[in-house]
């Protein structure tokens, strides 16, 4: 598919094209409310059957997805699932062992250098050269997309500005903590004004506050209307910034849709999680079973009650007789949707 | 202001852009800026005690007993122009080992370096580079301390130059192809003890091979570091023919293309798995 790759252009020519677009369009399982404009999407990276084999293991066995400008595309699964392997090939840095895969309308393997001038890359293991200096890493950076040195400098302000990083410009980058590490990870990315950034797994490995901050930076990208696409396995972070995910396991993609529609295509609105003493839990279980309009899974430590009301769901509860220790009325998550299609957590 | 532009409209018109191994080699040249003197200090350190323990001190002893089996010249002369080569295969054995694996491996900066537009290649080419500009900087600082010693017979010796280089590049280009594909960095000690010093030994720089046992000899002929060495030797002596040096340049020029195309298969290999 053709997509134009020119963004000024491509408009227009997308607007020409409007039946052909249409047609594309209904052939995808997007829901109506996802677009407004037809002629407005602008698709980016298109994959088709995705396939990546390392030797007998198929980390990704045929995904099909599309990425549009502008939007926050999510892959969602857990350790594994063959998110990495998914964005390498993306970033041109693996090439794909079947199917199709199409960014800006080339071919990965053979437009690779002009594919990657218009990509920016977090990795999830911090590449920076700890040896140079926070300001080192940006020009050195900036001059491997062909950048002038004047550019460099002008964005190197701009973007340590950007990421708080400001006043440990000329410090080396050796002692600086993950969660800086990482921010300056991500002005690197950003030095070369890329069309879509990639972030694979952005906060793993950073604790909490330090990963807030990157959330907080990476939000202000989106609302920027920056291209973002993204792997994680916090659903959290998934809910908070993407505007579509699907959610992988086993390198297949078990689920598309914006955070809101997987939760109501896939878990009830409440979620009422009970704690039983050990001893009680399995007599729990039978108990549960037996309510109306629910549905329940049974963890290690706890019973979640899947219901589109947890107030009179908990009511039941204490009309069959049963004690919970503990009981929590809380709204579906993108944790209990990925339990629902695997499951398994998503944390395991 | 937007930190990333969206639009297409916005991306960088394109620039009539250098090389992309240019790019990898400023890198290093950046990292090299905060290390380059010490390393001109050994540069200059290295010939220093060489040629005075070994040219001189050794050497009057060699002279006393008559030099006509290195061809007539003092031992000085015709020790250091092998030197030289040998100076340019050790330096080419430290650049081309631990760098490579640390950047792969460590610092990981080869794969922040092919998410940009760079290729594999550039990187290999790069590093390349960078190793041929610290080999002629080395040589250049070798040269000088060779002709302060008076070590020096033949203006021709300026030919050395680039021959001393080639002599480290024919080391690079392959030992760069195992470097990369190495999981540990074990082997390169191993390489240094058993490769390099003995080559170091018996190649011709502190003795003629024809010194050696005659079974040995023909493995003497295939080390590219006698190759460097009589050439080397021979340009500063002022005895060198058109077609001897064509022969060995043309041996050494070999070994670095023949290394290159397999540095430049493992490059790609190790990096976009």
């Amino acid at each position: 598919m053709d997509m134009p790759a020119e963004g000024a252009s491509g408009h227009t020519e997308a607007a020409g094209r409007l039946p052909e677009e249409q047609e594309t369009y209904e052939g995808l399982s997007v829901p109506a409310g996802m677009v407004c404009d037809v002629a407005e999407r602008e698709v980016l990276i298109r994959a088709r059957g995705l396939t990546k084999v390392f030797g007998q293991f198929r980390a990704v066995d045929g995904i099909d997805f599309e990425l549009t400008r502008g939007e926050v595309f999510g892959f969602l699964g857990p350790n594994g699932a063959g998110k990495s392997s998914t964005m390498r090939m993306i970033g041109c840095v693996s090439p794909p062992s079947g199917g199709e895969l199409r960014i800006f309308g080339l071919d990965p393997v053979n437009d690779g250098p002009s594919i990657r001038a218009r990509l920016g890359a977090v990795p999830q293991e911090d590449t920076l050269d700890v040896e140079l200096t926070v300001r080192e890493n940006l020009l050195i950076y900036g001059r491997y997309f062909g950048l002038r040195r004047d550019v460099i400098k002008e964005r190197t302000a701009r973007l340590l500005d950007f990421v708080q990083l400001a006043e440990r410009a000329d410090d080396q980058v050796e002692p600086l903590s993950g969660g800086m590490k990482r921010r300056l990870t991500i002005a690197r990315s950003l030095i070369s004004e890329p069309e879509i950034l990639l972030l694979d797994e952005p906060t793993t490995g950073l604790d909490p506050q330090a990963r807030h901050v990157v959330w907080d930076r990476l939000y202000r990208l989106k609302q920027q209307g920056v291209t973002l696409v993204l792997t994680t396995h916090y659903m959290d972070e998934a809910e908070q910034l993407c505007d579509r995910l699907v959610v992988m396991d086993r390198g297949k993609i078990a689920a598309e849709g914006s955070p809101r529609e997987l939760i109501a295509a896939h878990s009830t609105p409440e979620v009422l999680e009970l704690r039983f003493r050990i001893d009680e839990q399995e007599q729990a279980v039978e108990k549960l079973a037996d309510l109306p309009d629910v549905r329940i899974e049974v963890l290690a430590d706890r019973i979640l009650v899947y219901t589109a009301d947890g107030d009179a769901a908990l009511a039941d509860v204490g009309r069959c007789g049963l004690e919970p220790l503990t009981s929590l009325i809380r709204r579906s998550s993108l944790e209990d949707v990925f339990l629902r299609l695997t499951g398994r957590r998503l944390e395991d | 202001m937007a930190l990333a532009k969206t639009g297409a409209a916005a991306r960088e018109p394109a620039r009539a852009l250098s090389p992309f191994a240019v790019r990898q080699f400023r890198f290093w040249l950046t990292n090299y800026r905060r290390t380059w003197r010490g390393t001109v200090f050994s540069g200059l350190l290295n010939p220093v005690l060489y040629l005075g323990a070994m040219g001189l001190g050794l050497g009057s002893l060699v002279d006393a007993h008559g030099t006509a089996s290195l061809g007539g010249v003092s031992y000085l002369q015709f020790l250091a122009p092998g030197l030289l080569a040998s100076a340019a295969m050790q330096m080419a054995m430290g650049e081309s080992t631990w760098p490579v694996f640390g950047s792969v491996k460590w610092l990981k900066t080869y794969q922040a370096a092919a998410a940009t537009p760079l290729r594999p290649a550039d990187l290999y080419y790069g590093h390349l580079l960078f190793t041929a500009m610290r080999l002629a900087l080395n040589s250049v600082v070798f040269l000088v301390v060779m002709a302060a010693f008076g070590a020096v017979r033949s203006p021709w010796v300026i030919a050395a130059l680039p021959v001393a280089v080639l002599t480290g590049l024919a080391f690079a280009a392959p030992l760069e192809a195992f470097a990369i594909t190495c999981k540990k960095e074990t082997a390169f000690l191993l390489i240094f003890r058993f490769g390099i010093i003995p080559l170091f030994l018996f190649s011709g720089t502190f003795f003629p091979i024809t010194q050696l046992p005659a079974v040995i000899r023909p493995l003497a002929y295939v080390t590219p570091l006698w190759h460097g060495v009589v050439l080397c030797r021979s340009l500063s002596l002022g005895t060198a023919t058109p077609g001897e040096a064509l022969i060995h340049v043309g041996y050494l020029l070999a070994l670095t293309c023949a290394g290159s195309f397999f540095a430049c298969l493992a490059y790609q290999r190790r990096l976009y798995a």
